[in-house]
Order: structure tokens, then C-alpha cells, then sequence
């Protein structure tokens, strides 16, 4: 008996443990924002302008970080997802299986490719090529930005949706194909609705990993902190600002503060996400 | 080897058929004329190719790679195999029902109504009357009837399988192929399903693969011994169970291997 209970306290504490650890990250930014609700107040927060070192006056404000990352994960989106979409479909259900042997490895291989290259690459191929096809005076702004991100998350998002779509059981094709179904009717007929809530999981996964990217956003994106929905325009992502500042400002400054208030409300953000997805899953997957 | 009051009648004419998988032979010179509105059985040990023979009916096989046919198949006087056949017409005449039962993750009423709408039915109450139908026909109805809403994944085995019947016969199909359709299912389910079979037979040509001897002798009307990948012996059920001409039949039927 004791040692039944021993060892599910053994389980349990393993269970826990990432519990605890999302707890204590949570106390520990909160300890460490909350002077700044004092001092200069929470609704700084909420100023349209991100200056946090001036002989003036100091802004901390979180809109235009907020919203470059919103434009640069929802432009990363747009060119991530219908690529990886089709992608996936073609290498699960179309592809013949040398085809697949090829595909399937260079796609994994561009998910390992560490996320400063990319910026390399971003830096040295994609902004001068944005630069002179638009004719700006600088190729540094969201949408090269959105292009290396989708990049970096397309093979996230095709190697979780193509899983999800070779789970579909192979009897609900050969059912759909026996009633005269054609190819093209049964996967987007029976395969896709199947396999949607794992398709929706791999979106996300996708735009998880876009919103928390660092690096490649702080090296090709321009770094303006402003509002904007135009995605020829430099912006600075959330993210970005904390890697930028996070090692030249004082301890315990206010702009120490601002900075852990960013990641707070980063953190929000991606935790949102997360409960949505579920949402989206529970509803779509009823069928499951 | 077959009775003449149905050689003027045949549902599916097959000539001198062998299938290969790659370099391996499944059948050899399979030679058979299916009759219309009869169940025929076909039986014979694991791995015969009785399934195979069936898959060739309405070219499921064509899904597997690396596989070869030759000889012909006629069904309804056409050449099934012809390269001016076309593949959707063919398998709407000749619907299917596998072993294990696949209802779609989809309500009751979207499984029974997949067939129709990806064949061109839009009107709901077309579609209604059509789900209504092949409900009822499948002998489903009266347990489904007030929740076709909820998902098939939801309904026991036997009504699962019901269900997969009753989707097959809603694109009108003329010919039923049944692929060990009881083998998965507990004794009531199975009579059940044996007691439609014998039902559709009047408005279908239905050809049942079984490993059930009983089975087969029960719900035919001809059966079919597969051995090996040939056809051995052929014949009215109640001939083939009681007089068998071909030693290896009788010891099949008798128990003696399989």
C-alpha cells in the first residue's frame, strides 16, 4: 500500500513539475513588472509610442510592439498556411512514395536550420530582392520579416498536419473512393474534415512559433517600434525589443519594468492562442 | 458447371481473369457468371483471393500500386476494365460494404447522404427522402430516426454496419459487393445483417465474401470455392454443400483445412 502511494507521488510530482514551472515564470515576471504599476502606472502601457530612452520623456508604450508582432505573425500566416496546406495533402495523399523520400527529409532539414542563418539569409537575399521589386529605400520591414517567418514555420506546419492526415484511416478513403467518390472529392470530402483538428493544432503550432521567433524578426525587419498595417514598412515585434534591450538596461529601471511587462503581455497573447486552438478543436473534433 | 435458367440473366460476366501483385500471381484464369437479383457466395481458406477476385468487381484494387490485371470482366455488358469505362459510373452501379465498418466521422445523416450529394444531389429534402430510404432499406431506420444528427461513431457495431449498407445503397446502387460483412460483428448484429441480405436480394445482385461456412450455405443462392487463386468449383449453394464434385471443396467444407 505504501509503496503504491509512493510511487503515485512519484508520478505526480513528475506531473506537476511543468505546472510549477509556468507558476513560478508567471510570479517571477509579475515580481518583477510590478513596481512599474506604481510607477508610472499601467496605463503608460497603453501609450501609442515605444520610447523608452529619452532626455525628455520616457514611453513605454505596448501598441506598436503589440502590433508589429500582429502584423508580422498574421502576414506570416498568409504565406505559411496555404503552402503547408497543400504541401501536406500532397505529400500524404498524391505524392508516390520516392517523391515522398525526397520531399519529407529537405523539409525537416529546413526546421533545423537555426533561425540566425536565416536572418543571414534574409539580410543578404530576401530584403535587397524586397528592396529593388518594390522600390524602397530599404528592404528591412515586415514583410521580409513575415516571408523568413513562414519560411521557419512551414515545416512545422507541414509535418504535423501531414501526420494528422496519414492518421485518417485508410477505410474512410477506400469508403468514400466505393461510392464513386473521385480522388480530389475524398480528400477534401473525408481526409481534410478528419484530419482538420490536427491541421488547426499544426496552424498554431506554426503561429506559436512565429510569435515567440526572435532572432530572424530582429535582424530583418527594420526595428522602427510604430503602428502600422503596411507591411512595406519597418516594424518591431515584441520579441525583438526584449532581445534589443534587455542587455543594456539597468536593473530595476523602469524600463527594466516595461521590458517584463512586454514579455507579461507576450505571454498573454500566446496563452490565448493556445486556449483558442483548444476551443477550435473541441468544436471541430466532435466527431473524433 | 452453373444451371441455364439464369445464363440469359448475368449481372457480371468474368473471362479468363489473373491479377498480379507486383511479380506474384493472386488469381488464376478465373471463370464465372454472376446472376442478377441472387446472392453469391464466395468462399475458400485466408489469403484465396476471394477478396482479391471481389476488389477487381468495382476496381477497388485500382488504389494499390504496382498491380497488373488481364482477361476481362463484363458488368451489364460493359467492358469494366476498358479504357473508355468510367470508373465513377462503375462504382456507383456497384456499391460496397467492407469488412469492418467505416462509417465517416460525420453525423448519421451526412454518412448515408455523402454518396448522393458528391454525385450531384443538392435539395435537402432530396437528400431526406434519400436517407430516409436507405435507412429503411437497411433496416436502421426506426433506431436512428430521432438522432441523425449525432455522429455515426456513436452507434454500436452492428448499427455501424447498417449504417455502412445503408450508405452504399444510397447512390442506387444495382450490384452490393460484401466483404466479410458479419465477420466483426457479435451473433445478434450478424443475424441482423444476414436477415437484410436476404432481404435486398430481391431489388440486388449481392456478392458476399465469407469465412463462415453456415454463413454461406444460409444466405446464397450459388457459391463459389476459391482455392489458391482459382476459382475450383462453382455451383447452387445447396449443390455445392451436399454433392461436392471437387475433392478439395468437400474437404474445405467439411472442415478438413482452412
Amino acid at each position: 500500500m505504501f509503496k503504491d502511494k509512493a510511487i503515485k507521488g512519484v508520478f505526480v510530482g513528475m506531473a506537476s513539475t511543468s505546472i510549477f514551472i509556468m507558476l513560478l515564470i508567471f510570479v517571477f515576471l509579475f515580481k518583477e513588472a510590478f513596481p512599474f504599476i506604481k510607477h508610472p502606472g499601467l496605463s503608460s502601457l497603453l501609450d501609442m509610442k515605444w520610447v523608452p530612452v529619452s532626455f525628455q520623456q520616457e514611453r513605454f508604450g505596448l501598441l506598436p510592439l503589440a502590433s508589429g508582432t500582429c502584423l508580422i505573425t498574421m502576414l506570416a500566416m498568409l504565406f505559411a498556411v496555404p503552402v503547408s496546406f497543400f504541401s501536406s495533402i500532397y505529400i500524404a495523399e498524391v505524392a508516390r512514395p520516392m517523391e515522398r523520400e525526397i520531399l519529407k527529409p529537405f523539409i525537416e532539414l529546413l526546421a533545423s536550420i537555426p533561425s540566425v542563418v536565416l536572418g543571414f539569409f534574409g539580410l543578404i537575399v530576401l530584403a535587397p530582392l524586397i528592396k529593388s521589386f518594390f522600390g524602397l529605400q530599404s528592404g528591412l520591414n515586415a514583410i521580409s520579416g513575415s516571408i523568413l517567418l513562414a519560411l521557419m514555420a512551414t515545416p512545422t506546419i507541414i509535418s504535423v498536419s501531414e501526420d494528422a492526415i496519414n492518421s485518417v484511416p485508410s477505410s474512410y478513403k477506400n469508403a468514400s473512393l466505393a461510392l464513386g467518390a473521385s480522388r480530389v472529392q475524398t480528400i477534401f470530402k473525408v481526409v481534410v474534415p478528419a484530419a482538420l483538428p490536427g491541421i488547426i493544432a499544426a496552424v498554431m503550432l506554426g503561429a506559436g512559433r512565429v510569435i515567440g521567433e526572435t532572432m530572424a524578426v530582429l535582424m530583418v525587419t527594420g526595428n522602427a517600434a510604430r503602428i502600422t498595417a503596411n507591411p512595406l514598412e519597418s516594424v518591431r515585434t515584441m520579441t525583438a525589443t526584449i532581445a534589443a534591450e534587455m542587455g543594456e538596461v539597468p536593473f530595476g529601471s523602469t524600463h527594466y519594468q516595461a521590458l517584463f511587462w512586454v514579455g507579461i503581455v507576450l505571454l498573454v497573447m500566446t496563452f490565448s492562442l493556445n486556449v483558442f486552438s483548444q476551443k477550435i478543436l473541441k468544436k471541430y473534433g466532435a466527431f473524433k | 458447371m452453373v444451371g441455364q435458367e439464369f445464363s440469359n440473366n448475368r449481372a457480371i460476366e468474368v473471362n479468363s481473369l489473373n491479377f498480379y501483385y507486383g511479380d506474384s500471381q493472386a488469381l488464376f484464369d478465373i471463370n464465372i457468371a454472376i446472376p442478377r437479383k441472387m446472392v453469391t457466395a464466395l468462399i475458400g481458406p485466408s489469403g484465396c483471393g476471394k477478396s482479391t477476385f471481389l476488389r477487381t468487381l468495382n476496381r477497388m484494387n485500382d488504389i494499390i500500386d504496382d498491380v497488373r490485371l488481364d482477361g476481362r470482366i463484363m458488368v451489364d455488358g460493359d467492358d469494366i476494365y476498358d479504357s473508355k469505362m468510367n470508373i465513377v459510373t462503375l462504382r456507383k452501379k456497384v456499391g460496397m460494404v467492407f469488412q469492418k465498418s467505416n462509417p465517416f466521422p460525420k453525423s448519421i445523416f451526412d454518412n448515408v447522404a455523402y454518396g448522393p450529394r458528391i454525385h450531384g444531389t443538392k435539395s435537402n429534402s432530396q437528400l431526406a427522402e434519400i436517407v430516409e430510404k436507405s435507412l429503411e432499406r437497411s433496416g436502421l431506420w426506426e433506431e436512428v430516426k430521432d438522432r441523425l444528427d449525432d455522429s455515426a461513431l456513436g452507434l454500436s457495431g452492428g448499427q455501424q454496419q447498417r449504417l455502412c449498407i445503408a450508405r452504399a445503397l444510397a447512390v442506387q446502387p444495382e450490384i452490393l459487393l460484401m466483404d466479410e460483412p458479419a465477420s466483426a460483428l457479435d451473433p445478434r448484429s450478424t443475424t441482423k445483417v444476414e436477415d437484410l441480405i436476404g432481404e435486398l436480394k430481391k431489388d440486388y445482385t449481392i456478392i458476399i465474401v465469407t469465412h463462415n461456412m453456415q454463413q454461406a450455405a444460409r444466405d446464397s443462392d450459388h457459391t463459389a470455392f476459391f482455392y489458391e487463386g482459382r476459382l475450383v468449383e462453382y455451383d447452387e449453394t445447396s449443390n455445392l454443400f451436399t454433392n461436392p464434385k471437387e475433392k478439395q471443396t468437400e474437404d474445405y467444407i467439411t472442415g478438413r483445412f482452412g
